[in-house]
């Protein structure tokens, strides 16, 4: 078994207001392998950026707490280490790359400096030696070294999220998040830039938390899949496990909600209503509601952890009667 | 053929900008019949948006003719426009910026019809907005909320009871999935397509996702750089796409399954600008199968086989 860059156990994260306790993220355990990558699955609240900011320390320090779990990185836990600690590890050992490419960049400094700037941070360089690097960093990443005098504006937003990766992996670190890092571009950039992620994951071999809506670009890029619903991560396992075996009445709803490519008179079978609002969940199981298959229990308890194998586990009361033979795959299925 | 509910002629729009004039939509023409979906699909930037605003006549077209029920539009004064659009509508596709925050779900959805002056009852006027809520799915009890207290899904569903309001024949559909969540996406989606066989609607669905649209239209164009570059039947460009560009689109999209995975074909570059372009193939910059011709000739949309149609140098 590899080593584990990081290793969340029963981490909760609340955001308060007057009056208000937003649950964001209620008892997760995730972990990542080193060089292995984790697409993290949820619609818009889940609580999946949030849960990426914690790996950073970056929750905001007013508004938010951490009333249980740890949060191992590179067996440290981030949620202990002071400010200063947080300061060497950020854009070193991990380091992320946000949705939007348009608004992250500095628009009044090129971005061969915004490159070099991480690098003088982290690593003793002369100025030109960090410049010299910015150079090479968007060489691996597909732009023109000789560009890295130009500003944000004069790049397209392909482009800017280029720079963005190239930003991210200059000290070459352990992990990166990336939040949907290719929502905002257009179908054919999407595919360069997964395109580029993939080569410079192998070379860097770069352990990555992958934030996405879209099981597209999970197939693609993905070796392990967490799916997450209010706060809670509903159904974890390799994409085999997921992609072909899903359990949970979420993540098939997920699935029934895309269009289906190859067969266009297929009918989109939608989950009713809409997902819940954290600061007033549903009782027991969150998603019950919305559950086709909802039982009496479901409102009163949220189900147990049903381990299906090694690598797939689930959080459905469905499979509490189930045995464990049953709940292994059988030869149909697959 | 049906009955032609529209039919757009070398329709044109320029905007003149400091660095030159921007062919936004180069000479489009098109048909659709009553009760069909066109889908127009192509990346940011290609015209879609102000192709579908230009046929409502939202931006003046330069040049060109569309025929709404045989009148042509572009020659209609101020008054008659009123009266056409309620006929025309638009669904926008940001629910969150395309409603007033200061009205409640009823006055939003009351605005066109008093605008228009039908129902000038007050408790018709009422009952009208009712019925609405109820062809797209808003509970009664929702009637005086605000946008704000609404999620994305329910938002949307305004903005079509708003497009619905005056029984329109047609609709321009800009995107109106796009920024929803894809459990509420196929929500909206099954309800427009329930209304359209309700209500016996024409739309046209502008959209960037290939697999909303192949799931939604029955004819496709692919737009690239204010110019068709292909149109055809849904299922025969899913399956027999001919345009080097509408091939890379296709092959681009990310599927969710293990299985058939397809190959891809990556495109090099990025889209270029739509200034003064050149008389030339738009997309050779970035096609693998360029030669001198498609360099130096623009190529025209032709029928290569029924319906089918392709705006290429090397398709034979």
């Amino acid at each position: 078994m590899a080593d584990k860059i990081l290793e969340i156990r029963d981490l909760v994260i609340q955001y308060t207001s007057d009056k208000d306790v937003v649950h964001a993220v209620n008892t997760i355990d995730l972990d990542i392998e080193e060089g292995k990558t984790l697409g993290l699955v949820g619609e818009t609240g889940a609580g999946k950026t949030t849960t990426a900011l914690s790996v950073l320390g970056l929750l905001p320090k007013q508004q938010s707490r951490v009333p249980q779990g740890t949060v191992m990185l590179n067996g440290r836990n981030v949620l202990t280490l002071p400010e200063q600690e947080l300061r060497k590890i950020r854009g070193n050992t991990v380091s992320m790359i946000f949705q939007d490419p348009m608004s992250s960049l500095n628009p009044v400094m090129t971005v061969g400096d915004q490159i070099a700037e991480v690098v003088k941070i982290h690593e003793k360089l002369s100025d030109r030696e960090a410049l010299q690097r910015a150079k090479e960093m968007l060489e691996t990443v597909g732009i023109p070294g000789d560009r890295s005098v130009e500003y944000p504006h004069q790049f397209s937003g392909g482009m800017k999220q280029r720079v963005l990766i190239a930003m991210a992996l200059a000290c070459n670190p352990k992990l990166l998040l990336a939040d949907e890092p290719t929502t905002a571009l257009d179908v054919t950039i999407q595919a360069q830039v997964l395109e580029l992620m993939r080569g410079l994951k192998k070379k860097f071999n770069t352990a990555m938390l992958m934030i996405t809506h879209d099981f597209g670009i999970v197939a693609e890029v993905c070796d392990e899949v967490s799916v997450m619903y209010a706060g809670h991560i509903v159904e974890h396992g390799t994409l085999e496990d997921v992609f072909d075996h899903k359990r949970h009445p979420y993540t098939q709803g997920l699935f029934d909600s895309l269009p289906n490519i190859d067969d266009r008179r297929s009918k989109l079978k939608p989950i009713k209503g809409s997902t819940p609002d954290p600061v007033n969940l549903p009782s027991g199981c969150p998603f019950h509601p919305r559950c086709e298959y909802c039982m009496e229990k479901c409102s009163k308890s949220f189900p147990e952890k049903r381990q299906i194998n090694d690598t797939h586990y689930v959080y459905c009361h469905l499979y509490d009667e189930t045995s464990e033979d049953q709940l292994k795959y059988t030869e149909q299925e697959g | 053929m049906g009955d032609v509910l529209l039919e757009v002629k070398n329709l044109k729009k320029y905007f003149k900008t400091p660095r030159g004039v921007l062919h936004a939509v180069d000479d489009i023409s098109f048909t659709l019949e009553r009760g069909k979906t066109l889908g127009l699909v192509g990346e940011s930037g290609c015209g879609k948006t102000t192709c579908g605003r230009s046929i409502l006549r939202l931006v003046e077209p330069t040049s060109g003719e569309i025929r709404f029920e045989g009148e042509d539009i572009t020659k209609a004064d101020k008054n008659r426009m009123r009266e056409l659009r309620r006929d025309m509508q638009l669904i926008f596709q940001d629910p969150f910026s395309s409603l007033d925050p200061r009205k409640t779900v009823s006055q939003a959805i009351e605005e066109p019809l008093e605008l228009a002056g039908l129902f000038p009852d007050n408790d018709d006027r009422f009952a009208r907005v009712l019925e609405l809520m109820k062809v797209v799915g808003l509970d009664e009890r929702l009637v005086n909320t605000y946008p704000h207290e609404l999620d994305g899904g329910r938002r949307q569903r305004i903005g079509i009871a708003r497009a619905l309001a005056m029984n329109p024949k047609f609709i321009v559909c800009d995107e109106p999935v796009s920024a929803l969540d894809v459990s509420i996406q196929a929500q909206i989606l099954n309800l427009m397509k329930e209304i359209q066989e309700q209500l016996g609607l024409t739309y046209i669905f502008i959209t960037h996702d290939l697999s909303v649209v192949n799931h939604f239209s029955d004819e496709i164009a692919v737009m690239y750089l204010g110019q068709f570059v292909e149109k055809a039947p849904s299922e025969e460009l899913f399956e027999n796409p001919l345009h080097p560009y509408t091939k890379a689109l296709l092959s681009a999209i990310p599927i969710p399954s293990l299985h058939n995975r397809r190959q891809r074909i990556l495109i090099k570059g990025e889209i270029t600008s739509p200034i003064d372009p050149k008389p030339c193939c738009r997309f050779a910059a970035r096609c693998d199968y360029a030669d001198d011709r498609c360099r130096a000739e623009e190529p025209k949309l032709t029928e290569v086989s029924p319906n089918h149609f392709v705006a290429c140098h090397q398709v034979k």
